[in-house]
């Protein structure tokens, strides 16, 4: 299996976090992996984005040009990944703050309205583990067993009830189907 | 078999180069290597050792002289225009035998450039940016895990040969994070026998001098030609280099670093096309491998240097090659990212349509 993975956003709703996680999750379940953030004069407000690939085989190219799969979370993310994603890949929308409708009719698209759901749960920022839910139940390229086993071993000084909150966002997330 | 860490490739090469006995680090922060003199300032003093930030990288490379001289294994580490700065030291410390380890992880230019990954210091770090007639050892990772694992080979050829080492990475090998396995136990630099040449208390021993220069008539022509011989030596023996699927090629990629991935990715892309693709990865940029290039030019007729440059190593693959194949190029200056599909459409152009436009201008 290969999957080659781009998340975007803006700074602060856990991009990086995500891919890290998602990485370490790869690692953690024998696969092989690679985490490459798009690193720059990066300003408060200004987007995020970072390349992950899950692989079943050594990792080539760590920046993923053509994504199996893309998660956008913000607006610009939409507009500048969704004409990279490979024809017959996914492409997860976070709903709550992207308004544009994707255009593309080769990729499957799957709507997650990521920041109501994180609300609903009582904290917006878990909004990136409702993506990553998604993102796992849809492609299968990791479990959401894996990603609840690998949170607290990737941040540390998470509180045990804040590791659950995520737990509980990933579970949520993957409850989100493809049609 | 160890346990695999995820770890981003500035940490890995900061632990890579602790674990290898590293005691003392200077440097002056610069994107994108920052994370090693950041890893080095917290887990250099849980190891006994000594990190200094500097007031700037002529110092940085300077106290790494003093440093070296005594004959503990150090380390500085820049991106391009810091490296530019320490090159008057690097030649220092070349002309004085010093084993000091430096990392640099490439970022765009010339100038100030940005802060992307680029592979455009290829010449500075095997043809010596700084004077004189000087060699200095140079690894290329091309994944996090070999930025773990080389700064210990370099500390070792540094040591037996005299002669300062270089890691070469770039912004996206330093950036990136991948699983990391540390091939060998660390070492206890306390188990090292003190060097007969380094300096310290002289009681109980004859005076050791450390220097660069000889004013007598004819010195430095015997200093240069004695080190001459280590540098011989070094060609011989420390010649390091990978090889995909080049028994059956007829077009062979030549890549390191972050461009050997890209390369790969294009390579296998070829194969599923039914194109007779290969790679060739340099590991030591110095020691070039030139005869094992020379030797599969006798039966692979096109050579394609991929860079994140205008093109440099190119010229190392046309030395080796010396006419016997065609070579070509596919490079990008400026730090911009080099696709696998765009390296792809090279090979393809190359093997179906022999596409002059590519080959590298002689």
């Amino acid at each position: 299996m290969y999957q080659g993975i781009r998340i975007s956003g803006f700074g602060g709703q856990g991009v990086i976090s995500a891919g890290v996680l998602l990485a370490y999750t790869g690692m953690s379940e024998g696969k092989e992996v690679s985490f490459f953030p798009a690193y720059g004069a990066e300003m408060r407000g200004g987007t995020a984005n970072c390349s992950v690939v899950v692989s079943s085989e050594e990792v080539a190219a760590p920046i993923v040009s053509a994504p199996d799969t893309a998660i956008v979370l913000n607006e610009p993310s939409l507009a500048k990944f969704e004409p990279l994603v490979k024809p017959g890949g996914l492409l997860i929308v976070n709903t709550s703050l992207i308004n544009s409708k994707p255009t593309r009719k080769d990729i499957r698209i799957l709507n997650v309205p990521c920041n109501e759901i994180a609300s609903q749960l009582g904290n917006g920022k878990v909004m990136n583990m409702v993506a990553l839910g998604a993102f796992a139940a849809a492609t299968g390229a990791v479990s959401i067993e894996a990603i609840a086993k690998a949170l607290p071993k990737v941040y540390k000084k998470l509180k045990p009830e804040v590791i659950e909150l995520n737990v509980q966002a990933l579970k949520k997330g993957a409850g989100f189907k493809l049609n | 078999m160890a346990e695999k860490t995820l770890m981003k490739g500035n940490e890995a090469l900061a632990e890579g180069a602790i674990r290898a006995g590293c005691r003392f680090f200077a440097g002056y922060p610069i994107t994108p290597q920052n994370e090693v003199p950041e890893y080095m300032s917290w887990r250099l003093p849980q190891v006994g050792g000594a990190f200094v930030q500097a007031e700037s990288e002529v110092s940085a490379i300077n106290m790494i002289y003093g440093a070296g001289a005594t004959g503990v294994r150090c380390m500085t580490s820049s991106s391009s225009p810091g490296i530019s700065l320490k090159q008057e030291g690097i030649s220092y410390c070349a002309g004085a035998d010093l084993p000091v380890f430096i990392g640099n992880v490439m970022r765009g230019g010339p100038g100030l450039g940005n802060i992307a990954g680029a592979q455009g210091d290829y010449w500075q770090a095997t043809r010596g940016g700084g004077h004189g007639d000087y060699r200095v050892f140079v690894m290329a990772p091309n994944s996090v895990n070999e930025m773990a694992n080389f700064p210990r080979k370099c500390f070792e050829v540094s040591f037996k040969y005299r002669i300062p080492s270089m890691v070469l990475a770039d912004g996206i090998i330093g950036q990136m994070m991948e699983p990391v396995e540390f091939e060998h136990p660390e070492i206890d630099p306390k188990t090292f026998p003190e060097p007969d040449w380094a300096l310290g208390v002289a009681a109980g021993r004859g005076k050791r001098i450390v220097k660069s220069y000889d004013l007598k008539e004819g010195g430095v022509e015997i200093m240069v030609n004695e080190r001459v011989k280590r540098y011989n030596q070094i060609e011989a023996n420390e010649v390091m280099y990978e090889e995909k699927m080049l028994e059956d090629a007829e077009v062979a990629i030549v890549a390191y670093g972050t461009s050997a991935r890209i390369g790969a990715a294009a390579m296998k892309m070829a194969r599923e096309k039914g194109l007779k693709v290969g790679l060739f990865r340099p590991i030591t940029l110095w020691p070039f491998p030139k005869a094992r290039i020379t030797e599969l030019s006798k039966r692979i007729k096109k050579f394609v240097a991929v860079e994140m440059s205008l093109g440099q190593m190119v010229e190392d693959v046309q030395l080796a090659i010396n006419g016997r194949a065609d070579v070509y190029l596919h490079a990008k200056p400026g730090a911009s990212i080099i696709t696998a599909e765009e390296v792809y459409k090279t090979l393809e152009n190359i093997v179906k349509k022999g596409a002059k436009e590519y080959a590298a201008a002689k």
